[in-house]
């Protein structure tokens, strides 16, 4: 039943990857990523990673996409495709930096394997399903995030408080008046 | 399951590559860069079943990162429009405007 489910999470995965690629308007492509990002979402509730999963539906599928669709909608964009894409040399250059980047990625599992990772594995896995029992969902990854990596949390808030004044700053239209 | 997800998260990535590089809208290529981002995040959430629980908290950081990197980048780009009514990566090559 999961490996059904997986495969048909990965279909909606790929193709809406695509979509994003070849989408004709920046509104089809950004429904495309939509289908993408909740098919991972799915994927992550496979991996027994259910707070991710609704984390991925929520901040990512909800409100990134929705940013993203104001920003098309505010700009009024998309109405000239073909002049969207890179032809002859460019299309050559992606063509060559994808495959090689595939066969690095793939040569480099092909020469890992299940197995290494299975034998370490079985009770890692056993002992997350452990915690997730006795924590709960969400406990299981706040305990590591408020202790061992309080650190990075706290700059985590930071940075999202730099990236909200930056773009407070950034998209604001400049005053005349004000003579910069 | 685990090798199936990273091959998954391989193709993801390099389709999110493919985008950067064939694009010229510079709000769909923001969307590659994201599908790349979720392609390495699908890795960390598979391997997480092997090696412990940081895997899914790494998740947790890029999502962030993900969407401040949003915000600023979509900020830039409507500055950017402002000033030459088109998002095309070929028509500006300078962020000082």
């Amino acid at each position: 039943m999961t490996d059904v489910l997986f495969v048909l999470f990965a279909v909606v995965a790929t193709g809406g990857g695509i979509g994003v690629v070849t989408g004709r308007s920046p509104v089809a492509s950004l429904l495309f990523m939509v289908a993408t990002l909740a098919s991972l979402a799915g994927i992550y509730v496979l991996f027994e990673a259910h707070f991710l999963a609704a984390i991925q539906v929520l901040v990512y599928a909800g409100a990134i996409m929705v940013l993203f669709l104001f920003v098309i909608m505010l700009l009024n964009l998309g109405h000239d495709y073909r002049a969207d894409l890179k032809y002859g040399s460019w299309f050559l250059l992606s063509l060559v930096v994808v495959g090689l980047t595939a066969g690095v990625l793939v040569q480099g599992l092909m020469g890992t394997g299940e197995t290494g990772l299975r034998a370490g594995g079985a009770e890692v896995a056993a002992a997350l399903d452990a915690a997730v029992v006795e924590k709960g969902a969400v406990g299981v990854i706040a305990d590591p995030l408020f202790t061992d990596y309080v650190v990075a949390f706290e700059l985590m808030g930071l940075l999202l408080l730099v990236a909200i004044v930056a773009a407070v700053v950034l998209a604001k239209p400049r005053d005349p008046e004000a003579g910069e | 399951m685990l090798i199936p997800a990273l091959y998954l998260s391989v193709a993801l990535f390099v389709i999110g590559t493919l985008g950067v590089i064939v694009r010229r809208n510079a709000i769909i290529i923001f969307l590659c860069i994201e599908l790349q981002l979720n392609a390495v995040n699908l890795a960390f959430v598979a391997l997480s079943r092997y090696t412990g629980i940081e895997g899914q908290l790494y998740v947790f950081f890029v999502m962030t990162v993900a969407a401040a990197e949003a915000a600023v980048g979509l900020a830039i780009i409507i500055s950017i429009f402002r000033h030459y009514e088109t998002v095309d990566v070929d028509k500006f090559n300078l962020l000082k405007w």
